[in-house]
């Protein structure tokens, strides 16, 4: 035992060595004492009771809050505490919607394992459950507040890892429900769709919004050729929901897998990354060398860039301008495929199977079309794969592997190790350094980044340059990182951001983990993948060379731009028109919006807007003029604001703004 | 109120001195009692109207410090007071040094008062409290058996001074105590003082005041919280209300103490919502407080400050529990957290806390006066001291109480309430079934508890606790299935929903007892109430969840043939469960005097004149009136 203090479970001696509480204790001697509430990486909540345990001296307690003390003795299974845990599910039961055999989470819904596993076999309470809506406003998630047992796992992550907050608990006592505030829908509010709320989920109140069905029918359609592109993190997820390790590496039969289903070509994204390490690191050190909008944040976490345009837009300019593979590989598809296949653009469908749930919003963001048709067509988790395998009957384990398709399913290690937290770093690295020093890297590795604590750093050094860099993963660790970096304090050169614990390989479209270990082991998983292509380097990628001479032209070029950049929305403000106050809005018609945020309001915004209704009614303009409030231009310094069209009018008087628009309106003609 | 501020602490005696000599050219004293029960009742109405028609009849008045007495003639103080207790027979008014009480005291009845009492002397004889047992006329509090039979301590100077008024508190020795606190002991010896006077904490817990406060005191840290709970939430309990509407300065003087104890610089009020006015008297009390200099920097000239800030709750009955009501100041969600770390460890915004309920804050002053050995002179060993009730129910005196723990229920009930009464408010020999005690999760006491002297321990014994301290009689004619309802759909209400045991299991044992009642129960029933109830009891996050299902454990425990008869019998042995009612009439008792075949809607009532009448049970719809109209009884299971 060490010199570890120890106490008895269940008569056997345990090491103490410094757990946070005698559920972890307990779990570290292979016994896992059932909970729904408690997250090792969550704070402690206490609310589910099925933890309880026995200690000698003190009775009957819930083990997610008791430190653990040298010599106590403690039971983890007594009767009472047997009956105990089972009147509580059985309670649970009552109040929960039973479609057991219709819900997602079927397969992995930890109420439905602890009922087995305690042997509750009957429900002799009175059923409670009030149907209550679902929500099914947003791409990537589906919540049914049914199946909610309250255990606040959901809550608690979105606003401990990822500060977020998009949901919380409404009502009280018996009436409680999680959701987003004011009662609006999931779609409406500030969510990232990082989806973690779903990961922590113990049941199917909180699921990847599926796809399936469309992918289905595009498949089962003989107009369309149907190509896939798969994400690094999928290969080594897949295999888990088939009874395989985690991390194994399973490219081969998920290729032969999707062949089996139809889909025409097999592709996949870390051709792409490869291609946003090219654009990134060039863009990266060309801020370098210019000194301007450093640090560089990645931008290839949807639910990042969300995060940053709502709550962190000061660091917008900061953001990458690359698209995230997803979209890189989408855009790129458009453009070449038709061709390439002899397709009509319009029979040609891109369907991608990615670890996460904010890829699903990612691809129906407007601005990812081409020619009307979004870059993405459907977007399927891990997850949604492993059903649509099943649901064929293909026997996974047995498949015989199959490669990929050419020239987008060619990869280097570099855009394999993308799907781990570090991995877009190293990859950046791979090609930053040898491109400042001019030097063929020989060591390839750079170990000073890997790892999983949630916040990393490191120094590289290229030549004469040092290059200073952080690697985050989970949001609230981002925000602090970002709000450091618009005060100024901070000096580093590029910033790897992904929203999930672990980055992609932990992201909410993965099978749920089983065990703690599950997402070391897929990070595992993709460094041996990279250790075993020839390639490391993405600039070694010559069918990635070859697509820059045949369609891309330069790299960072205007054409590279076109298809591979984007830009980043400030979206801190609720986009509304504003209230109308005059008239109905009409492209002919001036269109006047005063401000009437708090600044302006202090500085008598409200005044004014009446003042200038007042005047246009005397001049029965009504017909020319739209009046409209709204909530903040961003400029409190310089109320009140006035906008008339696309001018800003700061510091405004009824007078100042009167002359404007009578300016305005004497310039345009009449309608 | 134009209050000169403290230089020095030598001036808190200065200020009783001036208050003394002002009321010493006094004669009289009217007091208006201007608690939450008075007021409903009209008594701020009879206060001004009181003053005015005083100064009409000629007769020299004041209703300030302020106003200047004139010299050489009688002069009247009419004042306002905090609950007097006696709240049933309000509004009350009380004349001084007369030792008169007059009780129900309309606008009509103050020119009988000001003509006979005041300018004559004589005693107004129907407004005194008449004692239905005796038809004594009892002409004060001294004779009033409601009184009589009380020992009012925390209570003392409740009804008495004027709560708004800072310097009668202080000139009744107030705040000294809180000066000797600041000035001549150390935190060490006041937490020592406290824990050998054995005080208990009156929110219900019962935890020892003086070891909360050690456990706070060592706990290192320069920032730490003292926090007032004063969400008094169970329904028909007003103690807490009583004593911050009556003398809220005993409370700031025990917060302070409390802060000096365990170093402390910054406290609040958490008063519920429902509390307007002793939100309004404990906001003025501060205000005053810190006008005078005994709330802010240099406290009594030491080195130590203290800040009180007045916080409203929201409504929450669990928001009493010490976590949700930390979780409510911080502008969380009032739901409690599991515990350890306790508040003591890490409290308010993460920082020791000490938080104590009104009443126990309110006797600390009063023991550092007394000295632990003083107080420990009433109470028993284990729980000393005096606690007060809000004594309510079929009860024929209903009010606020206050007796020396190890007091008899029979004490409480018979001479205090003045006995059992019935439906119809007469007193009854034999009435007594139940007292449920400490509030919906409190516990149920039956006959067989009547001589029990209550205190903590002996309470918890029998399944019962002290709780905060409500006191809710029970008739014969009270079905305890329905009474457990009651209270079950109060802690199912207000169940915080965050543990599954407590939001689920209330719901359920709620359904279950309305099975109960509405006949749908079998044998299975009583045996799945039983396992949630303790299931709840012992798995539930915070006390209040655990205790949520005591309505339903005292009924098992206490009156499980009352319940056995309605699961096998179908039959409820009051006939308060309608449909379990079988209506019947008594051959022997009916005379035929057809009263109740008159008054029954449905002419389900057959028979001659003279002759035993007979109910057709197909066709009653089991109203009831039948038995109301029968005036010998003769109607039976409705």
């Amino acid at each position: 035992m060490d010199n570890h203090p120890t106490l008895t479970i269940n008569r056997r001696t345990v090491p103490i060595r410094g757990e946070r509480n005698l559920l972890e204790v307990a779990r570290g001697a292979g016994i896992d004492i059932p909970t729904f509430c408690y997250h090792s990486e969550l704070s402690i909540y206490g609310a589910c009771r099925l933890c309880l345990v026995d200690i000698e001296g003190r009775g009957i307690v819930a083990s997610c809050s008791i430190a653990p003390e040298p010599g106590m003795v403690v039971r983890t299974h007594t009767e009472e505490i047997r009956e105990l845990r089972k009147i509580s599910l059985e309670l649970l039961l009552a109040n929960h919607e039973q479609s057991c055999t219709t819900c997602a989470k079927s397969r992995s819904c930890r109420l439905q394992t602890l009922c087995r596993r305690l042997g509750v076999d009957q429900v002799r309470f009175h059923r409670t459950q009030q149907q209550r809506p679902v929500d099914r406003s947003s791409v990537s998630l589906l919540r049914d507040p049914n199946k909610c047992i309250l255990c606040g796992d959901c809550v608690r992550a979105c606003s401990e890892i990822q500060n977020v907050g998009a949901i919380d608990f409404i009502h009280r006592g018996a009436e409680t429900t999680v959701g987003p505030a004011f009662g609006k829908n999931l779609a409406d509010g500030e969510c990232v769709n990082c989806g973690l709320c779903a990961t922590v989920c113990p049941t199917g109140a909180l699921t990847p919004n599926p796809e399936t069905d469309a992918v289905w029918r595009d498949l089962n359609d003989p107009q369309k050729t149907v190509v896939v592109q798969i994400a690094p993190a999928v290969r080594v997820g897949i295999g888990e929901a088939f009874g395989m390790e985690p991390g194994s590496i399973e490219t081969g039969r998920l290729v032969a897998a999707l062949k089996a289903l139809g889909f025409d070509q097999v592709y996949d994204t870390s051709f792409a990354a490869d291609l946003t390490v090219i654009e990134e690191a060039t863009e990266f050190l060309q801020r370098k060398a210019a000194g301007e909008r450093l640090p560089q944040f990645t931008s290839c976490c949807p639910s990042w860039v969300k995060f940053a345009e709502q709550f962190c837009p000061e660091v917008l300019p900061n953001l990458s301008t690359c698209r995230s593979p997803q979209q890189m590989f989408g855009a790129l598809a458009r453009h070449t495929l038709p061709d390439a296949l002899q397709v009509d653009p319009d029979n040609l469908v891109i369907v991608s199977v990615m670890p996460c749930t904010a890829k699903k919003y990612e691809a129906k963001l407007p601005k990812f079309r081409t020619g009307g048709r979004p870059d993405v067509d459907h977007v399927l988790t891990t997850q949604e794969l492993a059903l649509m395998i099943e649901e064929a009957g293909l026997q996974f384990q047995q498949l015989e592997p199959q490669s990929l398709d050419m020239p987008l399913g060619f990869k280097t290690g570099a855009g394999v190790i993308f799907g781990a937290s570090g991995g877009v770093t190293e990859a950046v690295l791979r090609f930053a350094v040898e491109k400042v020093t001019g030097v063929r890297l020989a060591r390839i590795d750079f170990d000073e980044v890997r790892g999983e604590d949630s916040v990393r750093e490191a120094t590289v050094t290229a030549g004469d340059t040092t290059l200073k860099l952080a690697v985050v993963h989970g949001l609230k660790n981002a925000q602090d990182l970002a709000e450091k970096v618009a005060r100024g304090q901070c000096d580093y050169d590029l910033i790897e951001v992904m929203a999930c614990p672990g980055g992609c390989i932990g992201g909410a479209g993965q099978p749920i983990p089983r065990e703690l270990q599950t997402r070391a082991r897929r990070t595992a998983g993709l460094y041996q993948a990279d250790k075993m292509l020839q390639l490391h380097k993405a600039q070694e990628n010559h069918l990635v060379a070859q697509c820059y001479q045949t369609c891309l032209g330069q790299v960072g070029g205007h054409r590279a731009h076109e298809l591979l950049h984007t830009t980043h929305q400030n979206r801190r403000r609720i986009a509304s028109p504003g209230l109308n106050v005059l008239g109905q809005g009409s492209d002919s018609k001036l269109k006047v919006t005063v401000c009437l945020g708090t600044g302006c309001f202090l500085r008598g915004s409200h005044g004014l807007l009446n003042a200038l209704t007042e005047r246009i009614h005397e001049h029965g303009w009504e017909d020319r003029i739209q009046v409209a409030a709204t909530f903040c231009f961003e400029a409190c310094d310089r109320g009140p604001t006035v906008r008339l069209g696309e001018t800003c009018l700061h510091r405004c008087t009824v007078d100042a703004a009167w002359n404007a628009i009578v300016e305005q309106l004497e310039a345009a003609p009449v309608a | 109120m134009n209050l000169p501020s403290l230089a020095s602490p030598l001036d808190l005696t200065v200020v009783a001195r001036d208050y003394r000599a002002w009321s010493q050219a006094l004669t009289r004293r009217v007091i208006v009692c201007a608690g939450t029960g008075c007021v409903a009742n009209g008594s701020l109405a009879v206060y001004q109207e009181l003053t005015r028609r005083i100064a009409a009849a000629g007769l020299p008045v004041v209703t300030r410090f302020e106003d200047e007495p004139a010299p050489d003639s009688p002069i009247h103080h009419v004042s306002k007071s905090g609950c007097q207790g006696f709240c049933q027979m309000g509004p009350l008014v009380a004349v001084e040094p007369d030792g008169i009480l007059y009780t129900r005291v309309q606008l009509g009845d103050l020119d009988d008062i000001v003509e006979s009492t005041l300018v004559q002397g004589q005693v107004v004889e129907r407004l005194l409290y008449k004692d239905p047992a005796t038809r004594q006329i009892c002409r004060g509090q001294r004779e009033i058996p409601f009184y009589a039979q009380q020992q009012r301590c925390v209570l003392e100077q409740c009804g008495r001074i004027d709560p708004e008024d800072v310097r009668e508190y202080i000139h009744a020795g107030g705040y000294a105590q809180a000066r000797r606190a600041y000035l001549e002991l150390s935190p060490a010896e006041i937490c020592a003082e406290i824990s050998r006077s054995g005080l208990r904490g009156r929110g219900g817990g019962g935890f020892p005041t003086g070891r909360k406060w050690e456990l706070t005191r060592v706990e290192p840290g320069a920032k730490k919280y003292v926090i007032c709970n004063a969400d008094e939430g169970d329904p028909g309990a007003f103690m807490d209300r009583s004593v911050m509407e009556g003398n809220p300065h005993s409370v700031i003087e025990g917060m302070m103490i409390a802060a000096r104890a365990i170093g402390a610089n910054e406290g609040y009020f958490y008063v519920r919502m429902e509390y307007p006015l002793a939100v309004e008297r404990v906001r003025k009390a501060v205000t005053d407080a810190e006008a005078l200099g005994l709330l802010g920097d240099r406290l009594f000239g030491s080195s130590c400050s203290l800040r009180l800030h007045v916080m409203e709750g929201a409504g929450a009955f669990v928001c009493g529990e010490e976590t949700a009501m930390i979780a409510s100041i911080e502008g969380k969600r009032g739901m409690p957290r599991p515990k350890p770390p306790f508040p003591a460890q890490r409290g308010l915004w993460g920082k020791p806390t000490v938080i104590n309920n009104v009443e126990t804050l309110a006797s600390v002053p009063m023991i550092l006066r007394q000295t632990a050995a003083g107080y420990r002179r009433l109470g028993t060993e284990k729980s000393p001291g005096t606690k007060t009730f809000a004594l309510t129910g079929h009860v024929a005196n209903t009010g606020l109480i206050e007796v020396p723990f190890g007091s008899t229920l029979r004490t409480i009930v018979c001479d205090i309430g003045g006995g059992v009464i019935d439906d119809h408010g007469k007193v009854v020999k034999e009435g007594f079934k139940a007292v449920q005690i400490g509030g919906p999760s409190g516990g149920c006491l039956t006959q067989e508890h009547l001589d029990l002297p209550l205190d903590f321990d002996s309470l918890q014994t029998v399944g019962a606790m002290v709780g905060s301290g409500g006191l809710v009689v029970m008739n014969q004619k009270t079905c305890m299935v329905q009474m457990a309802r009651f209270f079950m759909r109060f802690t199912q209400n207000e169940s915080c929903g965050k543990c599954v045991p407590c939001r689920e299991g209330t719901k359920q044992m709620l359904a279950l007892l309305d099975d109960i009642i509405e006949g749908r129960a079998d044998e299975t029933t009583l045996t799945l109430l039983d396992q949630v109830a303790r299931a709840v009891r012992k798995s539930s996050l915070c006390g209040l969840g655990k205790t949520a299902p005591n309505p339903v454990l005292a009924m098992l425990r206490h009156f499980r043939p009352e319940m056995e008869m309605h699961v096998l019998h179908r039959r409820c042995p009051t006939g308060r469960c309608k449909a379990l009612a079988v209506p019947e009439i008594v051959a022997e008792r009916c005379k035929g005097c057809t009263a109740c075949k008159r008054k029954c809607p449905v002419n389900a009532i057959e028979g001659e004149r003279k002759q035993p009448h007979t109910i057709n049970t197909e066709t009653c719809i089991k109203c009831g009136a039948c038995a109301e109209a029968c005036k010998f009884n003769a109607i039976i299971g409705i």
